[in-house]
């Protein structure tokens, strides 16, 4: 017996010197910022302040920070393949063989729905919703935290196969029976199942905490529509988490038992039908896509109200189309595949229910465009991204409702119209959105702005970019260009692709650009220092200080209305009491864990083992977990008492503008 | 409006003032369950197995069974009602029945129009089955 | 704590008496409704086995049919077996509302033993079927019944887990308010699981049997 399973040294591609040259050069950074924490002595500092914290602010920002991350991995790949795609006409193969641009396309469009996106709006929603609900932390703190160890257990999973092994083939969707071990005996696809699995554990973990959060735990006095609006969209596209993951991890179950113990889900033989997995997979698929949206547009309301300096327009009706979205997002899925086969009445049913949710989107770009009608607008660099989303986004929902009639979708399905539709909705709605969020809430999670030249910079570049590099797309896909092309014949269709290459290139300006900012706000972050409230802002993350207290507000706010720290200010009630005749009381907040982290670490070990069939190695992960479940079930304190002393000598450093 | 000013956590039988006065006991309530849940599931086997009753109905009549089961192990069971303090509960379950509903309707639904538009003629289509 | 009296016109007593308004709930109430949802998305997950398994039922590919493989009466006392332990179960829950250690053990041992009983019947079904090469590697109507089956086994085989690390926990650290909150999880859990069984053997066994 092999102790070792499928993994020997053939596994590292030591004959891929693009391969190799990637991975050596981020296992070198690697180990270079390990060194350099350990050298200087953070280690236990980063050990008791944020891998062990379960406070929601903290974890929040490890999400954006692991989402940045992959933005950068994600969009290497991007790269490549436009470059690939450029050179690649005629008779010419371009840079990368078949079997890598596979990988290639595969790992760009899994890192940025799953580890670019997905953590990305998971860490706006950390920071932002329970500052926002007015409380001190999550419904379940540790549980957050764990949710945040197994999204890093996928992440690092995908990126394992870098260096050991490769990644699937198959694309971001696995549709068997390419998927299945007849067609892809390699490892490729067991990465992309089992980071997903994990990962999705966490995303699950993660909506019942927000749900559960949202709903039963609001300061007194929010009653549920007087929730800021983003909340609402928080709590929407939470609600599609606990209910389209578990088909997910359902579907990928069954492809893994196809795989692992040769059932015959989607097989070829046996009576499988691969066409079930693309349904299943589409039932989850289509919520996913507002799970990514919803909290978007939730940052662009509060963003255009408060810097229109309006309360937002028709808030019911941004409620109502928010959870008709939510509803109306299972009704849909088989758009995806008209071209699979349905008859025109199924085929005709699902493009009505596609255009029908047009409807509510629709009444939100009225609602933002009515809120800002009037207003006065302050252009800071959060709005224009809210201007930037509302024109990209609304050709973006134009493109859709095209391809939303099926027999239209019959011409441009699988084209690269489809690939600029969805990269237009996307990047314009979920990435223009999350960078508005970004640039808006900055302030408040590290007391400092992030500097507006850079921020506008960056913005345009993105924007410019963005428009080069996809607008060409749909013109090929009219001219009948397929995705995921590794070269082709047509001459005519390379300069449309040199267009698009280019339009990369002003992309990777814009993130540049973002870095540069980043860089340059943290030199001058004594200039650029702000106290609660640096945007005049309407909700109740900008009563408490910048950054806030690990235990959020000293005296948990009485809410009265919508926009609650909007109307304290309205009545007038700018000046808090004197300091010293307030009183404060002791505060208990969740203890320290580091349940995550272990539980993370045993479930690396475990997946690791289950891709290279280690059978004893996976139970060891396996058992490893269960363990450290059983360990925290056992543990006696849950809290910690943070002193008044403490809490009277941070207010004092910190008076509050305003009293809520 | 309502007098309530606290939610019930699910499966807490509800403490609500006006619903104190002639409740059953916890006992009377688990115990009448489990009386209707055997009879209905005793029900359930004798309809799939009796010849006494129309063949085309029998899948209907065991759906109808199986939700009217569904509702008596919620009631009685898991103290589902229709109360102030239980409404959060009832929204999630009522959301987690219409996905549920969605998903196994709707995949039905696909896949039968799918196999009746891409399968070959009847016959063709026995003989590829049985391979 | 003057600020978190209500100073501003606006909040009359009957809007403050709204339990939408009454900020944060119960840490009882909170964990119950979290597991709530956490239940709601095992039985999607629940659903989309169903799916597969309706539209997966009759591709046999030539191997047995529902209807030669299988037996009613040992579904029957399945079912029996499960039905009783959610009772017992709810019996529990009563004796830990009274505090009543004793019964709270015993309803336990029944409810553990009940299940066991299940879960014992179930492995003895898909052994026999697998000695007989009915084994859902045979085709895609078993690779699903399998997995449909098997996946409430498993969650059964984890409610027995579970059971046991809390009467651990509840003679270790007595019937505390976490201990209390964990064993209505493991309530709702158990009944949850009988109400997936009651669609379980209404689909799969008698619909299954239907000509």
């Amino acid at each position: 017996m092999n102790l070792l399973g499928k993994l020997d040294w053939s596994a590292i591609p030591f004959n891929q010197p693009i391969i190799m040259g990637a991975s050596g050069g981020v296992v070198v950074v690697i180990v270079a910022i390990l060194a350099w924490v350990t050298l200087k002595g953070y280690v236990p500092y980063l050990w008791r302040e944020w891998i062990t914290s379960v406070d929601h602010k903290r974890i929040g920002v490890m999400y954006i920070i692991l989402a940045l991350i992959m933005l950068l991995r994600g969009f290497s790949d991007a790269i490549m393949m436009r470059a690939q795609q450029a050179v690649a006409a005629g008779g010419s193969q371009g840079y990368l063989p078949p079997e890598h641009f596979d990988q290639i396309f595969s790992a760009h469009g899994t890192i940025m729905i799953f580890f670019m996106a997905m953590p990305f709006v998971i860490g706006m929603m950390n920071f932002v919703v329970p500052l926002q609900l007015g409380v001190r932390d999550m419904a379940f703190p540790t549980l957050n935290s764990v949710a945040l160890g197994l999204t890093a257990s996928g992440i690092l999973l995908t990126n394992i196969s870098l260096a050991v092994g490769e990644f699937s083939k198959a694309g971001w969707v696995a549709y068997p029976p390419l998927s299945e071990l007849q067609y892809s005996p390699g490892v490729g696809v067991d990465y992309y199942l089992w980071s997903l699995q994990i990962s999705g554990v966490g995303t699950l973990m993660t909506g019942i905490n927000f749900v559960a959060t949202i709903l039963k735990t609001r300061a007194p006095g929010m009653s549920y529509m007087r929730m800021p609006v983003f909340c609402w969209t928080s709590l929407a596209a939470n609600l599609l988490i606990v209910a389209a993951f578990p088909v997910l991890t359902a579907t990928l179950t069954m492809l893994l038992l196809d795989r692992y113990l040769g059932f015959h889900f989607f097989t070829t033989d046996g009576g499988g039908n691969a066409m079930m997995y693309v349904n299943l997979f589409w039932i989850w698929g289509h919520p996913e896509v507002y799970i990514l949206v919803l909290p978007a547009f939730g940052i662009f309301s509060e963003v255009v109200s408060t810097f229109s300096g309006k309360p937002l327009f028709g808030y019911r009706s941004m409620v109502l189309a928010t959870m008709a979205i939510c509803v109306l997002s299972f009704v849909v899925w088989l758009h995806h595949f008209f071209t699979m086969g349905a008859g025109a009445n199924v085929n005709g049913f699902f493009g009505v229910m596609t255009m029908i949710i047009a409807v509510p989107t629709g009444v939100k770009v009225f609602n933002w465009l009515f809120t800002m009608y009037g207003g006065r607008i302050r252009f800071t660099v959060p709005i224009l991204w809210s201007i930037g989303f509302m024109v990209t986004f609304v050709i973006g929902g134009m493109t859709g409702v095209l391809m939303a009639v099926p027999p239209a979708d019959f011409q441009l399905h699988n084209s690269l119209f489809l690939i600029a539709h969805f990269h237009n909705v996307i990047i314009g709605g979920t990435v223009f959105g999350l960078m508005a969020g970004y640039n808006y809430w900055f302030p408040k999670a590290f007391g400092f702005m992030l500097d507006e030249r850079w921020g506008r910079i960056s913005f345009w570049c993105w924007l410019i970019g963005f428009y080069l590099a996809f607008m060409p797309l749909y013109a090929l896909g009219l001219m009948g260009m397929t995705r995921r092309m590794q070269h082709y014949d047509v001459a005519s269709w390379q300069p449309w692709l040199i267009a698009a290459a280019l339009g990369v290139v002003v992309i990777l300006a814009g993130i540049v650009s973002q870095i540069i900012q980043l860089v340059v706000s943290i030199r001058d972050r004594e200039k650029l220092k702000v106290t609660a409230d640096p945007w005049n802002g309407r909700t109740l993350e900008w009563a408490t200080a910048s950054p806030p207290p690990p235990w959020n507000f000293a005296v948990l706010p009485q809410v009265t209305g919508i926009d609650a720290l909007w109307q304290k200010k309205r009545r007038g009630r700018t000046q808090a009491e004197p300091l010293k005749e307030r009183e404060f009381e002791p505060i208990e907040v969740p203890k320290n864990s580091a349940t995550g982290f272990i539980i993370a670490f045993f479930a690396v070990i475990a997946g690791f083992a289950m891709i290279w069939h280690i059978w004893w190695m996976a139970g060891v992960g396996a058992i490893g977990v269960f363990l450290t479940m059983l360990a925290f079930a056992f543990r006696d304190e849950e809290e910690i008492e943070i002193p008044a002393e403490r809490i009277a000598r941070f207010e004092q450093a910190n008076p509050a503008e305003i009293a809520v | 409006m309502t007098d309530t000013r606290y939610d019930s956590a699910p499966g807490e039988a509800s403490d609500l003032p006006d619903a104190e006065e002639d409740a059953p006991s916890g006992m009377l309530v688990y115990s009448i369950g489990l009386v209707l849940a055997v009879g209905l599931t005793a029900m359930s086997f004798w309809v799939a197995n009796t010849s006494l009753l129309w063949v085309g109905g029998i899948s209907l009549g065991l759906t109808v069974l199986a939700i009217a089961q569904m509702g008596i192990h919620l009631v009685f069971f898991l103290h589902v009602t229709t109360g102030p303090d239980n409404t959060n509960n009832v929204m999630a379950l009522a959301f987690g029945v219409l996905i549920v509903a969605l998903v196994v309707v709707g995949s039905l639904v696909i896949m039968a129009d799918l196999n009746d538009n891409m399968m070959p003629g009847a016959e063709l289509m026995n003989l590829q089955m049985q391979r | 704590m003057t600020m978190s009296v209500a100073v501003d016109d606006g909040v009359g007593y009957e809007a403050q008496s709204l339990a939408s308004e009454a900020g944060p709930a119960t840490r009882r109430v909170v964990v119950g409704y979290g597991f709530w949802i956490f239940l709601l998305s095992d039985i999607v997950m629940f659903s989309a086995f169903f799916a597969a398994y309706a539209v997966l039922a009759h591709a046999t590919a030539g191997g047995p049919s529902g209807m030669q493989l299988f037996n009613q009466r040992s579904v029957a006392i399945e079912t029996g077996c499960l039905l009783a332990s959610s009772y017992t179960c709810g019996l529990m829950s009563m004796a830990i509302g009274s505090r009543r250690y004793g019964a709270t053990y015993l309803a336990a041992l029944v409810t553990f033993v009940l299940g066991a009983a299940f879960l014992a019947l179930e492995l003895k079904e898909f052994a026999g079927m697998i000695a007989i090469g009915a084994g859902p590697q045979r085709s895609a109507f078993l690779s699903s019944f399998f997995t449909l089956v098997g996946c409430h086994g498993l969650h059964v085989t984890a409610g027995l887990v579970w059971l046991v690390v809390m009467m651990a926990q509840v003679s270790i650290k007595g019937l505390t308010a976490t201990v209390e909150r964990r064993l209505l999880c493991f309530s709702l859990f158990w009944h949850a699981l009988d109400i997936v069984w009651v669609w379980l053997f209404t689909v799969v066994y008698l619909m299954g049997v239907l000509s």
